[in-house]
């Protein structure tokens, strides 16, 4: 079976979102013969749905903020529990990446005097987010996408061929990291979803940018393609993923109609002066508001109203709190029996904004709305609820360079790296994550790679990619558990994982459940060995989803397990049976590794599973970062002993 | 909550041929047609092939033709239609098909790399660009495109003459043409590349006949026979049939 | 519903070879040949109507009204009107009807015009007949050569209608007058002439031309705030080009019959004041 196609590249980025697209970008500028490989047609990748802005402290709107306070919003968002040199970096490199794009034709809302607009988003100080309406993650998606056009353009005059230095491999999945025999990447396994050939992309530096896992749930704001395939990957390639109890559930995504359960709503709805209202009419959220953050945000309606026009004078609304806050909330009111008819709660700008405003600034939302709910959000109230977003935990990564942790070659960059966001992203941090760790990823790639030429490359192993096939080819052959039985059907299977996740590890988390979820777990595990599918290679849609419940059941492991592990509440972890903050979690850091480094998936054990877990002491915050907050906020945060230090 | 069956004819085949097969499925209140499809795949066709990622209208992946009308399927309520009618769901016409309701859409990524990109202007470093708002909004709305193809599919320039598609970009690059040429700060001009000739010239615009069908599909709502193509024509008319134009243009650059 | 599974026709189009095979032309089940229908009916009407209008040479002034399909009245042969839009740039070697001196330039105005050029490529020429629906013609150009590349003086035709929309301008204040030319006057006829007149210049106004002139052509709005007002404010009509092509089309008509049921007897104008 030895006789896959195999092509020769130095970087190879697997995704096409964001950080995929800026890695390439610049490994590509770096000299670099890159290949870019996705699930999807190139341009449709998930971060078109990210609506807010991308938040970079230009100092545009209010000139007092700076890096400083960026990294302070996004610490405080976190928990503490970030990886402190990402945090910082980003901070600090964001605008450089948000003005690069304007050289690259982006076009964002202007202020008066010419310069980027920006916009107040939950859980930062100033107004931070560069945004196009509320459709920026499209705006960022077609720049990048337009730039890697302008630079095949440019090997077009040069080489006579568009692909000579970059190239799109689109609907094209990748199941296997390959290594060589010291344990460094060599190459990835694909295959072609419309054709369903495989091939072998062999390359000494990988890129992961995949992004998330929010497919193993069932109530998400995510696409099909966030299947945790990067995670997977990474796992699977002997990299730790870190901290993966973190799950983000934004706090507003539409609960009606069912069919589209879950699409998000944008925060900027809240930031440009939507309230949240239970049945009863009452603005809740001012209940809500934890100690930590007390002295920031308005104790009044009166208050909070002013803020939007004197933000230097009076606190910010409650409804702006960081998202885990806002979704336990919504969580709490709608349990305590003030939830609307179909279990959220209201959202409303209608009664706050004139009619145009509304359509002029919300737009896409108001097209949503009228389009999938028939609801006219310039007449009447949204109804909301939290949907899962995001995970902050991911691959293991080096701040600096973005290289995955224990296999060298291999980088990850974006939402499927972990330890940027802590416990808690904020919102508009996620585009700003993309391009400062897209850029890291591909250039640290691209310098690796140059070090790797001739004779010196890693090998690509023939046996290694004789078992990716098998494994791949799996499903056509798959018998019931008897013989003459038929196999499991993959979407079932999807349907019961999503649901368990969704009920048993989902935005409140108890021991019991959680211990129950990872029994369903070790089920659908071995059910999953069987899943079997109909017709042929060609664009089968059955066989994709077969192929990527392997990385969503891994995933979901690993959130159950370090959930089960982490026994207390932060950021987007909640324990009802350990409701508070705990000051010693703050320093821990859950890597989950696979159980059986050999690679073998036959680990069945429900007790064990696939997923071993450790705990890892955080490296101690840098003094001169330290000493951007005052005492009295780290006290909330910190250990004992690390305040000392 | 009601439910219903309803009645689909969906389209199954791939370049070797096809045809139209029948299928009763289940609807429920508030579905869209993308549901519906995925529910035909979970229980009576796994391996149906269709193209979608973010079911909110917002990546522009599910392009269909339903009953014989380009839109996305994930747009498309299944209350617009009666429970007695029939609905047919096909691939993209104007693309040749890969399989099922996917369809070949390299046509348009040719076409993107065809139209010269943004050239920045020389001079100004990143973080000095000024721009009004009135100035970015005409090419901002252009830059809603989703990229779902649906105008380059009801397009007839390239849907009924195949022949045409090397010759013409379609609406959405020729949108492409006129977005770049009404950025304040691009200086294509000054690299050689006259926007407004070639759009013409090379991009295939004398082939539109405005007959509005671009606009009609448009899942974003943009104009773009009235915001784009009409613009651009003007445009080119003024750099190739209007001799007053040109001259004053002659006049004005002579004088300091 | 036609479909085949002998995909090879390769009759071009959407049943080529490449493409998926359903050998239907189109799969709408909606009324979609009505608004094509609909709209050749109307030009049709239009042109029938106008053509007779225009080569009837009389019953084209009935005082104080001039009709406009008749002004300005460029030759020897007009009915003289008092104070009217007569200048006889043509001598009397002229025979037909003076009307066909000043169509000409409406006529192309329209003609040439974005929203009557989709209107009778669909109409007239199904090409394509509505969107999604196959077009009968084997090979298409658009407007890539002769004759239609000529659509691109548009602009022209836009600067004659100008005059020729002043006039009519000149022709409505002319109706407040009575029939003895006394000013101060005014009959169901002027309001006929008022609605008209404004349909007209909005039209007019809402040229796709036009709006390119007054602003569209500049790259910078915000260093011209004056033509930026402009070309919004033309944007707006332009946004209802479609259905000021039609309005002002039928008034236009209905100001013309108006006058030939006044000159031929068939109707006294209710005076108002």
């Amino acid at each position: 079976m030895s006789q896959v196609e195999r092509q020769q590249w130095d970087v190879v980025v697997v995704g096409a979102g964001g950080a995929g697209l800026r890695a390439a970008i610049e490994a590509r500028e770096q000299g670099a013969r890159t290949a870019v490989i996705c699930k999807s047609l190139f341009g449709k990748a998930h971060t078109v749905m990210a609506e807010g802005g991308i938040a970079a402290a230009m100092g545009n709107v209010n000139e007092r903020d700076n890096w400083q306070v960026h990294f302070r919003d996004t610490m405080r968002g976190g928990k503490f529990l970030n990886q402190w040199r990402m945090a910082e970096l980003h901070a600090q490199e964001a605008p450089d990446r948000v003005w690069e794009l304007e050289t690259w034709g982006a076009l964002f809302d202007r202020t008066k005097d010419g310069r980027i607009s920006q916009r107040n988003f939950g859980g930062h100080e100033y107004p931070r987010l560069a945004h196009v309406g509320d459709r920026t993650g499209l705006e960022l998606i077609r720049t990048l996408q337009q730039k890697i056009v302008s630079l095949q353009q440019e090997d077009k005059r040069e080489f006579g061929d568009y692909e000579a230095r970059l190239k799109v491999f689109q609907e094209c999945t990748v199941t296997r990291v390959l290594k060589d025999a010291d344990g460094r990447v060599s190459g990835v396994f694909c295959y072609d979803r419309e054709t369903g050939r495989f091939f072998v992309l062999e390359a000494p530096s990988v890129v992961v940018a995949t992004g998330g896992i929010g497919k193993s749930f069932k109530v998400t704001s995510n696409s099909w393609e966030y299947t945790g395939d990067g995670h997977a990957l990474a796992l699977l390639a002997g990299a730790p993923l870190l901290n993966m109890e973190f799950v983000q559930f934004h706090p507003t995504g539409m609960v009606w109609p069912p069919s589209v359960k879950g699409i998000l709503v944008t925060e900027s709805v809240r930031g440009d002066g939507g309230v949240l209202r239970n049945s009863d009419g009452k603005r809740f959220m001012f209940d809500y508001i934890p100690d930590v953050f007390k002295d920031k945000y308005a104790e009044s309606e009166d208050e909070a109203d002013r803020w939007y026009d004197d933000p230097d004078n009076n606190r910010r609304p409650p409804e702006l709190l960081p998202r885990d806050e806002v979704a336990r909330a919504i969580n709490a009111e709608v349990k305590a029996g003030r939830g609307t008819p179909h279990g959220g709660v209201y959202l409303d700008v209608s009664t706050r904004m004139p009619a145009e405003v509304i359509k002029r600034r919300l737009p896409s939302m108001y097209h949503q709305f009228k389009e999938l709910a028939d609801v006219d959000i310039t007449a009447e109230a949204m109804e909301v609820g939290p949907t899962c977003h995001y995970v902050m935990g991911g691959i293991a990564v080096d701040s600096d360079t973005a290289a995955a942790r224990g296999v060298p070659g291999l980088y990850a960059a974006g939402e499927v790296a972990g330890g940027m966001h802590g416990s808690n992203r904020l919102g508009g941090n996620s585009l700003s994550d993309l391009l400062v760790f897209g850029r890291r990823a591909g250039l640290y790639a691209a310098q690796y790679a140059s070090g790797l030429t001739g004779e010196r490359r890693p090998s690509v192993d023939a046996e290694q990619v004789d078992a990716a096939a098998a494994e791949a080819l799996r499903p056509f052959s798959a018998e019931g558990p008897t013989p003459g039985e038929p196999p499991e059907n993959p979407y079932t299977l999807h349907q019961e994982l999503q649901q368990t996740m969704n009920d048993l590890v989902g935005i409140i988390r108890r021991e019991a459940e959680m211990e129950q979820a990872l029994r369903k777990l070790a089920e659908l595990r071995v059910r999953a060995r069987r899943a079997g599918v109909e017709g042929h290679r060609q664009f089968n849609p059955g066989w994709h989803l077969a192929l990527d419940l392997r990385n969503m059941l891994l995933v979901s492991e690993c959130i159950a397990r370090a959930a089960l592990e982490r026994t207390e509440s932060r950021g987007g972890h909640t324990r009802e049976d350990h409701p508070t903050m705990d000051r010693e979690w703050r320093h821990i850091n859950l890597l989950c590794r696979l159980a059986d480094p050999t690679g073998g998936l036959a680990a069945t054990d429900p007790v064990r599973g696939q997923i071993s877990l450790a705990r890892e002491t955080t490296e101690p915050i840098r003094p001169d970062l330290l000493a951007l907050f005052d005492k009295e906020e780290l006290v909330k945060y910190l250990a004992e002993e690390e305040l000392y230090e | 909550m009601s439910s219903y069956e309803a009645r689909f004819k969906v389209w199954r085949g791939d370049a070797e041929g096809g045809g139209l097969e029948d299928f009763k499925v289940e609807v429920n209140d508030g579905e869209v047609v993308l549901d519906i499809i995925h529910r035909l795949q979970a229980t009576q066709a796994p391996d149906l092939a269709v193209r979608w990622n973010c079911k909110a209208g917002k990546c522009g992946s599910c392009s269909a033709e339903i009953n014989g009308r380009p839109r996305l399927m994930c747009m498309t309520r299944m209350s617009v239609f009666s429970r007695e009618e029939t609905i047919t769901v096909t691939p993209l016409r104007a693309f040749p098909v890969v399989r099922d309701l996917v369809t070949d859409v390299g046509f348009n990524y040719e076409k993107a790399r065809e139209i010269p990109s943004f050239v920045p202007p020389a001079g100004l470093g990143p973080g000095e660009y000024r721009m009004q708002q009135e100035d970015v909004d005409r090419s901002q709305e252009f830059r809603k495109c989703i990229e779902c193809f649906l105008c380059q599919d009801t397009c007839h320039v390239v849907r009924d003459h195949e022949e045409n598609k090397a010759a013409f970009a379609g609406p959405r690059f020729l949108m492409r043409v006129a977005e770049l040429d009404m950025h304040p700060l691009d200086e294509a001009e000054k690299t050689g590349v006259d926007r407004k000739r070639t759009a013409q010239d090379e991009h295939g615009l004398g082939y539109c006949n405005i007959t509005k069908c671009c606009t009609e599909v448009c899942p974003e709502g943009i104009k773009i026979t009235d915001n784009a193509l009409i613009p651009l024509k003007e445009r080119a008319v003024d750099r190739k049939y209007d001799p007053l134009v040109w001259l004053g243009s002659k006049i004005g650059r002579r004088s300091p | 519903m036609a479909t085949g599974t002998e995909p090879q026709m390769n009759t071009g189009g959407v049943r080529q070879g490449s493409r998926a095979a359903i050998a239907a032309p189109h799969l709408r089940t909606d009324r979609w040949w009505l608004a094509p229908a609909a709209t050749a009916a109307g030009l049709l009407a239009f042109v029938v109507y106008s053509t007779w209008r225009a080569f009837a040479n009389a019953d084209y002034y009935a005082a104080p009204y001039v009709s406009p399909f008749y002004s300005p009245c460029l030759a020897e042969n007009c009915e003289p009107m008092r104070a009217g839009p007569n200048w006889e740039i043509f001598g009397s070697w002229w025979g037909l009807s003076p009307a066909l001196l000043i169509l000409i330039f409406p006529l192309g105005f329209r003609l040439t015009c974005y929203y009557y050029r989709k209107a009778y490529y669909r109409g007239f020429w199904a090409s394509p007949p509505a969107c999604a629906v196959a077009e009968p013609h084997k090979k298409y150009t658009g407007e890539t050569r002769f004759p239609l590349i000529l659509q691109n003086i548009h602009r022209y035709f836009f600067y004659a209608a100008l005059p020729v929309a002043g006039i009519l301008t000149y022709d409505t204040v002319l109706a407040f007058r009575d029939e003895n030319y006394e000013w101060g006057h005014m009959g169901l006829g002027t309001l006929v002439f008022l609605v008209n007149i404004v349909l007209i210049w909005a039209y007019t106004l809402s040229c796709h031309s036009c709006r390119h002139i007054v602003g569209g052509k500049l790259k910078h709005f915000s260093k011209h705030p004056v033509r930026y007002r402009l070309w919004q404010w033309v944007g707006k009509l332009n946004a209802r080009h479609m259905l000021l092509a039609w309005t002002s089309l039928v008034s236009v008509a209905l100001a013309d019959f108006y006058v030939f049921l006044l000159a031929s007897g068939a109707f006294d104008d209710p005076r108002l004041f």
